[in-house]
């Protein structure tokens, strides 16, 4: 079933020079990532801390019945959170066998952008360093830092 | 035409497994009784398909042994050869090097194996010539390589009774042709009982199937090779036939035939072909119904664990209605959240029920390794298997089967006397071997009893001593139930001589480690002179064990209850310094403690005067765990926490509590 939705994504997109992505605000700043790595976005929910485990590692969640690791970004990148504290999400990842969520404080929008609208990362300055940005988006008048997530787990 | 084979592989290992289990039952059955008919039937259908499994696989060396193999159990079949101890011994032996080249497939991949030596005693036996095969085990083995025959069943056919003749004459006499019809399904059709029903559902559409071979039940089953015959009765005409037939994929006509009905006379007639041997198509009345293979559906584990969390998970959100409607007043609500929890919880226990396997896979396979080891060291032993039918945890099944040998062994090597000493002591001649499961509330027993001569304390005793495990003095001092828990020691071992069945050395620890791992217990009794029991107790499943819930603060941890000794509750003017640590005094002994809340830094002091301690257990030593306050003892199913989080000391794996939470498995021995 898995399979078939990923195809069916595929399909929708590869046809023309587009990417979906789900965009998200971290701070002050817009970020978005690609819609095929996400599962699904959830409110938060109840998070237990892990003792011992490192400091951008809020806890763990109970995904329907699956242990999720939560990683809060903003303590990795010395991130401010801004926005109501209703609008924060869960956004859950999911690579091959590694399934992961991050606290967003808003998201905002699924939209498809056209590859041409993507730049390269060097020119444009974030909170977050270059090498977990795969790239920015400029989208009418917003700029979309598209994020690296698995670069962001690995280191 | 060649095929990738490797992803049949699995499917091809299990089912030779079982056809070996089948067949070393059946040939012990046989051993017993000589004229059991339906052991010899079955001992050769399940030979047969083996071979043509093999074949089809391309594990030459197998399917030739097979082949070999079946012709001398096609002679015991036809009476042309007796049933003797050198023909079973023989075939026995066989078994083993079958499962020996299965078991070479299955670690690398590779089934090649010279089997010269025993096809050469297979062929002697065949000639009859018994003294050559006894003799020729030891001799230089003579290479024989035989053609692995390309369709092992081309020999059989029908053999007809006087009734089958009057219903095909009665069937001519409406106008009805007979046929037989030969099919052959292709290799690696993964679901030939499927292609078989729709050849019959083709056929029988005017017409009608007389008979199949082999017989339709078996063809329903699977169990058949790669082709099958069938005799129709039919009102059209024999390309009509073909041509619905060709219609159905991945089969081959091989032939139809139309029979002429006077051929056929009221004495048993092969319509074609050599009469190798004349098995009846029809089943039997006597057939053993009893041994008829379940159905059953192959799951992967990891997908009965997910449907397991997904029933956890309606159970939870289960609570959640409930709650809304309590708090709602919905009485409406109320009655159908009744019903969702009526079905909730049985689908909980059926979810539990699909993991668990009868322990019989596991004894199966013991009473031939009993009759070979009782055969070695010349001791007679009637073996009893009790409650095969219990039912354990899947995991658990896999990780049981060693110990047992281990105990099944020592039970007949150490335990039992030989015949002569047991006659001295005015016992039967033969000794008696329980192998025992049953349930006891969420725990399994499985018990190995013996009723020879119980253990010999002073024997054990002495060699502790000289085993430098004890001193002389220690040794005195020890109740008979001390001394025979020295058997647990790493390195004991009391039998004698050193033998090749047990008293390697290694012993009774390894199965007590064993045990211990798969969270359970060992228990021996012991009475001279009457015998021996020893007792396994072991948790219904591996996935749920029995915890200790705690808080410290806001947070609750789960602290596994195999490694509590006790709790108990203390003030703050109990505790003591010694040496910059914490310490109480418990029954008179010095217990450190280390409060849980800076072990895991949880955010927070706690003001309580009252606390609570947690005794556990460490490499020997005891340990107090400081906590806040204890929740509570509760039956919990343990989750990895993942890759990204594994690893982390103290912590052993993470629980979904019953109110959604996740909470912690503290794992003692590397919390500190």
């Amino acid at each position: 079933m898995e399979e078939n939705r990923n195809l069916y994504f595929q399909g929708s997109y590869s046809q023309d020079d587009e990417i979906q992505v789900v965009a998200f605000n971290l701070g002050k700043e817009e970020y978005a990532v690609d819609i095929l790595n996400v599962q699904e976005i959830n409110r938060l929910l109840n998070i237990t801390r892990v003792p011992k485990s490192e400091n951008h590692i809020e806890g763990v969640v109970n995904l329907r019945g699956n242990i999720i690791p939560i990683i809060n970004l903003h303590k990795k990148f010395n991130l401010q959170s801004e926005g109501n504290e209703e609008d924060k999400r869960i956004v859950v990842f999911q690579f091959d066998d590694l399934k992961v969520g991050i606290i967003v404080d808003e998201v905002s929008e699924v939209l498809r952008l056209g590859k041409e609208d993507i730049e390269d990362t060097e020119k444009v300055y974030s909170s977050i360093n270059a090498e977990h940005i795969k790239g920015i988006a400029k989208v009418n008048n917003r700029l979309l830092i598209l994020l690296d997530l698995l670069k962001i787990m690995e280191s | 035409m060649k095929m990738d084979m490797s992803q049949y592989l699995d499917v091809f290992l299990e089912e030779s497994k079982e056809h070996l289990e089948i067949l070393n039952q059946r040939l012990l059955e046989l051993e017993k009784d000589s004229g059991n008919i339906n052991a010899l039937n079955e001992i050769f259908r399940a030979a047969h398909t083996l071979k043509g499994m093999s074949s089809t696989m391309g594990f030459d060396d197998l399917a030739d042994l097979t082949h070999h193999m079946e012709n001398v159990l096609s002679d015991l079949k036809e009476g042309i050869l007796p049933v003797n101890s050198t023909v079973i011994d023989t075939i026995f032996k066989c078994f083993d090097r079958l499962q020996m080249i299965i078991d070479n497939i299955q670690a690398n991949g590779s089934g090649e194996t010279d089997n010269s030596n025993l096809i050469n005693i297979l062929e002697n036996i065949k000639t009859g010539n018994f003294e050559a095969a006894a003799i020729i085990e030891k001799e230089i083995p003579v290479p024989i390589l035989m053609p692995t025959e390309e369709n092992s069943s081309s020999q059989e056919s029908f053999a007809f009774n006087e009734y089958d003749i009057t219903v095909l004459k009665e069937a001519v006499s409406r106008d009805f042709k007979i046929y037989n019809i030969k099919v052959a399904i292709d290799q690696g059709c993964l679901m030939k009982s499927v292609r078989a029903f729709m050849v019959f559902k083709a056929v029988e559409e005017d017409g009608e199937i007389i008979k199949s071979l082999p017989p339709a039940q078996d063809l329903d089953e699977g169990k058949f090779d790669n082709d099958f015959e069938i005799l129709l009765i039919s009102t059209v005409a024999a390309d009509a036939l073909e041509k619905r037939l060709g219609n159905i994929s991945e089969i081959n006509v091989l032939y139809i035939r139309e029979i002429n009905i006077d051929v056929l006379s009221t004495k048993p007639v092969m319509v074609n072909g050599v009469n190798n041997f004349s098995k009846s198509p029809s089943d039997t009345p006597d057939s053993p119904r009893s041994h008829k293979a379940k159905q059953t559906v192959r799951v992967d584990i990891d997908r009965l664990d997910n449907l397991m969390n997904l029933v956890g998970e309606l159970v939870m959100h289960k609570g959640r209605l409930e709650q809304i409607g309590f708090s709602n007043k919905i009485s409406e609500l109320n009655e159908t959240i009744e019903q969702i929890d009526r079905i909730s919880t049985d689908l909980q226990a059926v979810v539990m029920k699909v993991r668990m396997v009868p322990i019989e896979q596991v004894f199966n396979r013991f009473p031939r390794m009993v009759r070979d080891l009782a055969r070695d060291l010349n001791k007679e032993v009637d073996f009893l298997i009790e409650g095969k039918e219990t039912e354990l945890d899947r995991t658990v099944i896999d990780e049981i089967g060693d110990p047992l040998v281990h105990l099944l062994r020592n039970a007949i090597d150490h335990g039992l006397e030989s015949s002569q000493e047991r006659l001295k002591k005015g016992k039967s001649q033969q000794g008696t071997v329980i192998l025992r499961a049953r349930h006891e509330g969420n725990n399994v027993y499985i018990e190995v009893e013996d009723d020879g001569g119980g253990i010999d304390t002073d024997r054990v005793m002495a060699k502790a001593v000289e085993k430098g495990l004890l001193t002389s003095r220690e040794v005195e001092q020890l109740s008979r139930e001390e001394a025979i828990e020295l058997l647990f020691n790493p390195g004991f071992s009391t039998a004698q001589n050193v033998t090749d069945i047990s008293g390697r050395g290694v012993g009774l620890d390894v199965v007590k480690t064993k045990i211990e791992s798969l969270s359970g217990e060992i228990f021996v009794d012991s009475k001279p002179g009457q015998g021996t029991r020893f007792r396994i107790k072991l948790p219904l499943t591996l996935a749920i064990i029995q915890a200790l819930m705690v808080s410290v603060q806001d947070e609750l941890y789960a602290i596994p209850l195999s490694s509590v000794d006790e709790t108990t509750m203390i003030t703050a003017s109990d505790i003591k310094m010694v040496q910059n640590q914490e310490v109480i005094m418990l029954r008179g002994s010095v217990l450190p403690l280390y409060r849980l809340g800076n072990l895991l830094s949880v955010p927070g002091q706690s003001d309580s005067d009252d606390m609570y301690v947690v005794v556990v257990r460490k490499a020997e030593r005891q340990i107090g765990l400081v906590v806040d306050s204890l929740i509570g003892q509760q039956e919990i199913v343990i989750k990895s926490l993942g890759r990204l989080l594994g690893g982390i000391p103290g912590l052993a794996g993470a629980i979904v509590a019953g109110d959604g939470h996740v909470r912690l498995i503290l794992d003692i021995i590397t919390l500190f």
